[in-house]
C-alpha cells in the first residue's frame, strides 16, 4: 500500500460488494418471485434491477423479493416504495422495462404510467 | 466484479461452529448449486453475531432476516422459499424477529436494539478472511490518517483525550501507557497484544479475533507508530484455533497489501506482527508473566516496577494492551477523541463488551455504552432468567471479581462502580445466577480455579488460596465450625495484601464479595448445616413427600436399604443410612422425593 488514493480505490470497489448489508431507509424495489413470477421471467428482471442499481451506484436503493403479489396473469410484477410516496406497481416487466424504470422513476422521480397496473388491460 | 442480489451470512464464530455452522454452509452450497443460484446469492462466513444462544445463526440480506437455531434440514426450505421465491420462512426466524405477524430485521430485535457496537462493529458483518471487506467498512483508513496527517504526539494526545481505559481488567488509562512507552528510552521498542483471555465464561477477545482480525492489526500498527516501534506480538492461547487461524490469514493479507512491512502508505514507517501461542495458563494473562512467556521463559510474573513500558520484552520498552482496547483505537482516530469521550460515564468512556452466560435467556456477546445498568443488560438485552426463576446475583470480573446481588441491579456499569460494589469490570465475563445457585459453592468454584492456576511463585497465593479452598470445602461438605468464616476473611485480606501479582491480589475477591452480600448463606452452612439453595450435597437430606403412592420402586433402587415402608403407604428415608446417591429420585414416577 503506497498511498491513500490506493486504499480509497480498493474501498470503492469493495463497497459495492458489501453495501447490501448496510441499513438503508431509501427506496425499495420489490420483485414478485413466486412460482408465477419466476415462470413469467421475474429472475432476469430482478438481476437487471440489481445490475442497474450497482452500475449507477444508487446506495440508498434496495432491491428485494417478495412472494406472489396476487395478479399472476400480469407477472412479472415489481413494486416501488419511495419514502413519503404511494407505492407504484409495475406489471408485465421485462429487463428492458426494468432498466427504464430505474432511470426514470428511481433516479428522476417520474412514474412511467404506461407500465403501471392501472394501464394494464 | 461479481454482483450478488442477496447475501447469506453464516456465523463462523466458535459458538456457532461447534453447533454445526460448517455443515450448514456446505448444505447452502449444495442447495444454491441445485437451484442455479450460486451466481446470484453470495455465502459469507462471518465472525460472531453475539446471540450465541440462538446459534447457529444465518442472516439473509438485503432483508436482514434473522434465522436462528438453523439445522441442515432447514436449508432446502430457506433456499427454495426465501432465496428463490422471496418468501421469508417465518417459522424459522428468531422468536423475537416476528412480533404480531410483523417480521423485524436483525437490528430491530431487543437483543441488538440497546447495544452500541464499537469494538464489535464488524463482527457478524464482514467476512474476516477478506481484507477488502474490512477496507470497505473504512478499514485501514485510520492508519492512513495517522501516518500521513498526524504526529506521534497527536496520536497519543487523541488516545489520552478519548478517555479510553484498558479493557482487559485493570482499567488503566490507555493513553498514559502509550505516553510512558513513547517517552521511555530504548533503541528498540515493542508493541504487544494480550489475547490470553482466561476468565471462565469470557470470550470477547476471541470474537474480535475471529470476526474482525484486521481491526487489531490496524490498531497495533497505529500504536507502533505512536510509541516508535517496528515489531509487534500477539499473545493468544492455542486453544482458540479459529481465532489464531483467521488472525494469521489477516496478517498474511495485510503483508500482501503492503499494510504490514516496509514503507506503509509511502512513508518510512515499517511494522510487522507475529503471533505467539500460549498454552492456556491463566497466569499468563498477567502482563509480566505474559512477557516472560513470549520470551520463551516459564510464565511467571515479575515484580513491578519496572513496568513493561520501561522494561518489557527483552528488557525493552513495551506497550501492552488487550484485544478489545486495541479494537477501539481505529474508531477513536477516525471519529475523534470527543466522539468517544461522549459515550459512557464521567470516568469510564466508550463501550464495553460483555460475555453473558449462566442462568440467562440470551446467552451471548453484547456491547453496551458504559453507564448502562446491570438491570438493562440482564433483563432487557439478556432477556431475563429462564424458567421463571428468581434472579439472585451476577458475577463479573471472573476469578478476580465478585458477585453483585439483586439490590444493586440499578447500578450503572463502569469501572469504579463495580469496584465499589466489591467486584470489578475484569475482561467482561458476566455470569448470571438464579435462586438455585449456592453462593458458597460459587465462591468455592472460583477459588478452585485460582488454586489450579496459581503459578506457585509467591507463597501467599500458592499456599493461602489452597488453605482458603480447604476451608470452603469443609464448609460445603457440612463440617464447618464456628470461626471458619472469620478465618476465611483474615486469610483473604492477607493474600490480597501480600501477593506478587494481580492473580493472587484478586483471588480472594469472589469469597469476600459473597461474604459481603450473602453472609447468611455461609452462616446457614456453618451453624445450621443447611444449604438454602439445595446445592451442597453434603448438607442435603432426601425426603419423601405426601406425593408418595407406595409403589416401592425406590426401595428397590436404594443401594443401602435406607428406604422403608409398606406397599401403597407413605415411605420414609432413614437419613443416617442414606448415602445421597439420588438413585431413588430418578426412579420415583411421582416426583415425590425431594432434596432439602
Amino acid at each position: 500500500m503506497k498511498s491513500i488514493a490506493e486504499l480509497a480505490k480498493i474501498r470503492e470497489e469493495a463497497l459495492k460488494k458489501v453495501d447490501i448489508r448496510h441499513d438503508r431507509e431509501g427506496t425499495r424495489i420489490v420483485v414478485g418471485m413466486a412460482t408465477c413470477g419466476i415462470s413469467a421471467g421475474a429472475r432476469p428482471v430482478l438481476m437487471q434491477l440489481v445490475e442497474e442499481v450497482k452500475t449507477r451506484n444508487l446506495q440508498e436503493v434496495i432491491v428485494s423479493q417478495t412472494g406472489c403479489i396476487g395478479v399472476c396473469r400480469l407477472e412479472p410484477i415489481i413494486e416501488v416504495y419511495r419514502p413519503g410516496e404511494e407505492k407504484v406497481t409495475y406489471v408485465e416487466m421485462t429487463p428492458e422495462k426494468a432498466k427504464r424504470i430505474v432511470a426514470e422513476h428511481i433516479v428522476n422521480g417520474k412514474v412511467i404510467d404506461e407500465y403501471t397496473i392501472g394501464a394494464a388491460k | 466484479m461479481e454482483l450478488y442480489r442477496s447475501h447469506v451470512l453464516i456465523c463462523g464464530g466458535t459458538g456457532c461452529t461447534s453447533s454445526g455452522s460448517k455443515s450448514i454452509e456446505q448444505a447452502f452450497n449444495e442447495e444454491l448449486e441445485k437451484h442455479n443460484l450460486a451466481k446470484e446469492v453470495k455465502l459469507v462466513r462471518t465472525g460472531c453475531f453475539g446471540l450465541c444462544e440462538a446459534g447457529p445463526i444465518v442472516i439473509v440480506y438485503p432483508e436482514g432476516s434473522f434465522y436462528s437455531h438453523v439445522k441442515v434440514e432447514d436449508i432446502a426450505r430457506i433456499t427454495e422459499e426465501h432465496l428463490l421465491k422471496g418468501r421469508i420462512v417465518t417459522d424459522l426466524l428468531f422468536k423475537e424477529a416476528v412480533v404480531e405477524d410483523q417480521i423485524r430485521s436483525i437490528n430491530e430485535v431487543d437483543f441488538y436494539k440497546k447495544q452500541q457496537r464499537v469494538a464489535l462493529r464488524n463482527c457478524g458483518v464482514i467476512d474476516p478472511e477478506d481484507i477488502t471487506e474490512y477496507i470497505a467498512f473504512d478499514g485501514y483508513k485510520a492508519l492512513a490518517k495517522v501516518l500521513t496527517e498526524m504526529s506521534r504526539e497527536e496520536v497519543i494526545e487523541t488516545i489520552k483525550k478519548s478517555g479510553l481505559r484498558g479493557r482487559g481488567g485493570g482499567g488503566f488509562p490507555s493513553g498514559l501507557k502509550w505516553e510512558f512507552t513513547y517517552k521511555a528510552q530504548g533503541d528498540q521498542k515493542y508493541v504487544a497484544c494480550n489475547a490470553d483471555e482466561g476468565d471462565p465464561g469470557a470470550f470477547m477477545d476471541r470474537s474480535v479475533l475471529e470476526g474482525d482480525p484486521h481491526a487489531l492489526i490496524e490498531a497495533m500498527a497505529i500504536a507502533a507508530y505512536a510509541v516508535g516501534s517496528n515489531q509487534g506480538y500477539v499473545y493468544v492461547r492455542a486453544e482458540y484455533p479459529i481465532a489464531v487461524d483467521r488472525l494469521q490469514i489477516a496478517i498474511n493479507q495485510a503483508r500482501e497489501y503492503g499494510l504490514l512491512g516496509k514503507g506503509i502508505f509511502g512513508t518510512d514507517f515499517e511494522f510487522d506482527l507475529e503471533i505467539k501461542l500460549g498454552a492456556g495458563a491463566f497466569v499468563c494473562g498477567e502482563e509480566t508473566a505474559l512477557l516472560n512467556s513470549i520470551e520463551g521463559k516459564r510464565g511467571m510474573p515479575r515484580p513491578r516496577p519496572p513496568f513493561p513500558a520501561i522494561k518489557g520484552l527483552w528488557e525493552k520498552p513495551t506497550l501492552l494492551n488487550n484485544v478489545e482496547t486495541y479494537a477501539n483505537v481505529p474508531q477513536i482516530i477516525l471519529n475523534g477523541a470527543e466522539w468517544f469521550a461522549n459515550i459512557g460515564t464521567e470516568k469510564s468512556k466508550g463501550t464495553k463488551v460483555f460475555a453473558l452466560g449462566g442462568k440467562i435467556n440470551n446467552t451471548g456477546l453484547l456491547e453496551i455504552p458504559m453507564g448502562t445498568t446491570l438491570r438493562e443488560v440482564i433483563f432487557e438485552i439478556g432477556g431475563g432468567i429462564p424458567n421463571g426463576k428468581e434472579f439472585k446475583a451476577v458475577q463479573t470480573g471472573g476469578p478476580s471479581g465478585g458477585c453483585i446481588p439483586a439490590s444493586c441491579l440499578d447500578t450503572p456499569i463502569d469501572y469504579d462502580n463495580l469496584i465499589s460494589l466489591g467486584s470489578m469490570m475484569g475482561s467482561g465475563g458476566m455470569i448470571v445466577m438464579d435462586e438455585d445457585n449456592c453462593m458458597v459453592d460459587i465462591a468455592r468454584f472460583f477459588l478452585d480455579f485460582t488454586v489450579d492456576e496459581s503459578c506457585g511463585k509467591c507463597p501467599p497465593c500458592r499456599i493461602g488460596t489452597k488453605r482458603m479452598l480447604e476451608l470452603l470445602d469443609k464448609i460445603t461438605e457440612g463440617h464447618g465450625e464456628v470461626g471458619d468464616i472469620e478465618k476465611l476473611e483474615k486469610l483473604a485480606e492477607n493474600i490480597k495484601a501480600s501477593s506478587l501479582c494481580g492473580l493472587g491480589q484478586t483471588a480472594p475477591n469472589p469469597v469476600l464479595s459473597a461474604l459481603r452480600y450473602f453472609r447468611e448463606e455461609f452462616e446457614a452452612h456453618v451453624y445450621h448445616k443447611q444449604c438454602p439453595a439445595g446445592v451442597c450435597q453434603g448438607l442435603l437430606n432426601f425426603h419423601i413427600t405426601d406425593g408418595c403412592k407406595g409403589c416401592t420402586l425406590c426401595t428397590k433402587a436404594c443401594p443401602v436399604n435406607a428406604i422403608s415402608g409398606e406397599k401403597k403407604e407413605l415411605h420414609v428415608i432413614d437419613t443416617d443410612k442414606c448415602v445421597k446417591c439420588g438413585a431413588c429420585v430418578d426412579k420415583c414416577p411421582f416426583k415425590a422425593i425431594i432434596k432439602k
